[in-house]
């Protein structure tokens, strides 16, 4: 089983963990890995990846436009609106 | 290690923005410009609980282009999400397209420089998937925060990835400029790049000649002209040799085009490259594709350039060379064959030479596009016609083709008229005025007859002078030397 970067999976998810949370996700992830190992031993050379659990094809929406403008509603569920934008902490990558 | 030794290599890949009405997975309105988040519906937004709907237009686009580009067009697709961080993506992913993408396999046969030293160079595709494209970010200052504009979320691309083909910036040029064209000739993106409809980002490396392997690669992002894909190649080339030739090494990176600087910088190194943890979209089944809807798109498809290109060869008699020209975009296309249409197609040639010739200068000088050319189709058609038939020569139809572009008149025969163009012809009037020419320049006539041919040439364009260029030259040239020599 590969050793589990426990940091890098923390930042790519943004959380932060704290020294207690960080055994009890060991410990649970840990467990996760051993089943996907279990899966990883079963021989599945000749079979097709399955992307969905249901055998169906997608259904297609005609393009047309059926969404009104719902802005004000929605800024309104936001913690910070202004000029028709919704505000976020400053991000500059 | 001299600079001729290095060998540049090339892949684009460009995002190409689809013309549906709607978005990808939602029914909101796709249209360039509105206030902010005025089209951003609960799926845009990312609501909890609502659920993406693919919408057909997006697919049957992403078809059209695979049979343009002689691809496969999959028969089952999958939709992927692309996990990362960026407030102006509010789900946290991208729906996009990773392991089995709508279209794969295709190419396209540009044509890279002009005249004696163009030659004709093959593009392959690897693959076109389709995605949603992701909102804005606005970094102005709003109370220390970031503004953030989900109108453009959802918006559907086709990302159009091609092989590292292409050995200098003038082909990845080339080759973006054919593709541009070909989107908007298949209808599937209007190929407006200052609105973002049409972004090339370029993988750029290079190696010693002979070399198999790949250089290390850095990837130009979101370059949105042509003149600025040209510049950041160029820029970028130039560094990496020097880098190489003083000792050091490219580092795999992202870099951005600073076209006030001329220059490209880093945006991130592959140390802290994104880790994107693809998986299948859950939310979405897998697309499925049957034959009878791509016969159907197919039937649909106009001619295609490459299809057009060789009828131009083979129908109407063009070089390879003209018919490239000609079929560079779909208007310049239109164009041609309205012309032909209407003056013959034995004409074909003169209106391909009055298009590529003074139609283009004119437009080129004037900075406007073909569809806004004051000189219509039908003009043109006209003023060959009256070449070919003989009623004006060409220095007469080059006055029309004048008066036409300064919309001095709009009938060709009227304009001709008018300013009596017509050629003369007319064995008697011709006779009159090359007698008269005679007569008035017995000296020219003097060292004609003296033995000097160039006397001639100065008595033909007296005649010409006094037809006011009307006159057929070639008949007086035959005049001239029947009455003088005895």
């Amino acid at each position: 089983m590969p050793a589990i970067d426990l940091d890098r999976l923390a930042e790519l998810a943004r959380i932060e963990l704290t020294a207690e949370h960080t055994a009890a996700f060991r410990a649970d992830l840990e467990r996760v890995l051993a089943l996907v190992d279990r899966l990883q031993a079963v021989d599945t050379s000749g079979v097709e990846p399955m992307s969905h659990p249901l055998d169906l094809p997608q259904r297609l929406r005609e393009d047309a436009v059926t969404e009104a403008d719902q802005r004000d509603a929605l800024l309104a569920l936001a913690p910070a609106a202004e000029h028709g934008l919704y505000l976020v902490p400053k991000v500059i990558e | 290690m001299n600079r001729t030794d290095w060998e540049t290599v090339i892949g684009l890949e460009i995002h190409a923005q689809l013309t549906t009405r709607s978005k990808i997975f939602s029914g909101a309105f796709t249209a360039f410009g509105a206030e902010p988040n005025r089209q951003a519906c609960a799926i845009d937004v990312a609501l909890p609980g609502t659920l993406p709907v693919l919408n057909r237009g997006a697919v049957e686009r992403a078809i059209r282009l695979g049979l343009a580009i002689e691809a496969e067009i999959a028969e089952r697709s999958v939709f992927a999400r692309k996990n990362y961080f960026y407030p102006d993506l509010p789900k946290g992913y991208q729906i996009s397209q990773y392991e089995l993408p709508v279209v794969k396999n295709g190419a396209i046969t540009v044509q890279v420089g002009e005249g004696d030293a163009a030659y004709e160079k093959t593009v392959r595709i690897t693959r076109a998937h389709l995605e949603e494209d992701a909102g804005k970010s606005l970094h102005e200052d709003f109370h220390g925060m970031t503004g953030i504009d989900l109108n453009r979320a959802g918006t559907p691309l086709l990302e159009i990835v091609s092989e590292p083909d292409m050995r200098s910036a003038e082909e990845a040029v080339a080759y973006a400029r054919a593709l541009h064209a070909l989107v908007r000739w298949i209808g599937v993106c209007d190929g407006n790049m200052q609105e973002g409809s049409f972004r090339i980002d370029a993988n750029v490396s290079v190696r010693p000649k002979g070399e198999t392997r790949l250089g290390t690669r850095r990837e130009i992002k979101n370059l949105n002209s042509f003149r600025f894909l040209q510049q950041a190649i160029d820029y970028e080339v130039r560094w990496q040799i020097e880098t190489l030739e003083e000792g050091g090494t490219v580092q795999q990176a992202t870099v951005l085009f600073d076209p006030e600087r001329g220059e490209t910088r880093v945006m991130r190194t592959k140390e802290n490259a994104h880790d994107y943890r693809y998986f299948p979209d859950p939310d979405l089944l897998p697309l499925v594709i049957d034959r009878a809807w791509i016969e159907e798109v197919r039937a649909s498809l106009p001619e295609l350039p490459q299809a057009l290109r060789r009828r131009l060869v083979e129908e109407h008699g063009l070089t390879r060379y003209d018919a490239n020209l000609l079929t560079a975009s779909k208007e310049l296309a239109d164009y041609y064959l309205a012309a032909v249409a209407a003056a013959g197609p034995a004409l074909a040639k003169p209106c391909a030479n009055w298009i590529l010739g003074e139609l283009a200068a004119k437009l080129n000088r004037s900075g406007i596009e073909i569809g806004e050319s004051p000189l219509r189709p039908l003009q043109l058609a006209a003023l060959v016609r009256r070449v070919a038939d003989g009623t004006i020569a060409h220095a007469g139809a080059k006055k029309v083709f004048e008066a036409l572009w300064a919309g001095e008149g709009e009938d060709v025969d009227t304009i001709i008229e008018a300013r009596g163009l017509k050629q003369v012809s007319d064995e008697s009037a011709l006779e009159a005025l090359v007698d008269a020419a005679i007569a008035a320049h017995p000296k020219s006539v003097e060292e004609f007859r003296a033995g000097k041919e160039k006397a001639l040439n100065a008595l033909v364009g007296q005649v010409m002078k006094a037809s006011r260029g009307a006159a057929n030259p070639q008949r007086v040239t035959e005049l001239l030397r029947r009455k003088l020599t005895p």
